[in-house]
């Protein structure tokens, strides 16, 4: 009898780098990626810097682990949900984000965006679907 | 631990895998691929190489699935199958191939 797919949420609310926890999360979900589970990120609060393009972590001395957000579409990861309110709370639009994407098997390997636009309360439905959260 | 190569010496972890991904040098395939009992051949280093310029791309080594997908895309249905990477790397060619990369153990690799 094969296992019940769960709705998977990763939620993340920091910035990148400074601390551990976006590079902890995004490992956790390439680890997870392996267990066939209904997965889908959400970047909200300062999270949403995590998908700033041009990231240079030189003078932090921390890896930049910002290409690695673009393997999540091999990882078959395609559901990335920013929060619209909080991006334009830091003045940031969805141009200033990595283009990430994916190929869709189901409808002949065309390339989609991986990164949903979402409003504040289209997210809070997103999140009232899932049945596990994982918070960093 | 460590291992000899090219008259230099190379730190590894534990599991055999290069500590300063910046040193590798192919002479450190070859020594690993020794101990393992392997000839590295033209089909070994082209999947050597692929998974060095996933890394630099990605800043990760793929997990074995991610790895066969990909090989298959950029190098041919022929070669993106687990039989054909198996028999060149029979240890698991997303640990073993990534090992002789220089990269670190696959992320996602369980």
């Amino acid at each position: 009898m094969s296992e019940q797919i769960k709705k998977f949420m990763y939620i993340n609310r920091r910035a990148p780098y400074g601390t551990i926890y976006a590079w902890e999360s995004l490992e956790v979900v390439l680890i997870g990626a392996a267990f066939d589970q209904d997965v889908s990120l959400a970047f909200m609060d300062d999270g949403v810097f995590q998908l700033v393009k041009g990231q240079d972590t030189a003078d932090v001395e921390m890896k930049n682990f910002s290409p690695t957000y673009k393997a999540l579409g091999d990882y078959d990861v395609t559901k990335l949900y920013v929060e619209k309110e909080s991006l334009e709370e830091r003045g940031l639009t969805l141009e200033d984000l990595m283009p990430l994407t994916y190929e869709d098997e189901d409808d002949d390997w065309a390339e989609k965006d991986s990164i949903r636009l979402v409003s504040r309360a289209e997210m809070a439905d997103i999140m009232d679907e899932q049945d596990v959260f994982f918070s960093f | 631990m460590a291992i000899e190569a090219n008259g230099k010496t190379f730190e590894t972890d534990e599991e055999g895998y290069l500590t300063n991904l910046g040193e590798w040098e192919p002479a450190v395939a070859e020594v690993m691929a020794k101990e393992d009992d392997l000839e590295l051949t033209e089909e070994h280093w082209e999947i050597i190489n692929f998974l060095r310029e996933y890394y630099e791309e990605y800043q990760i080594a793929p997990a074995v699935r991610v790895l066969t997908k990909a090989v298959g895309k950029r190098l041919g249905k022929e070669k993106g199958n687990s039989k054909y990477l198996y028999a060149l790397f029979p240890y698991g060619p997303g640990k073993q191939a990534c090992r002789f990369a220089g990269l670190p153990k696959p992320t996602g690799c369980i």
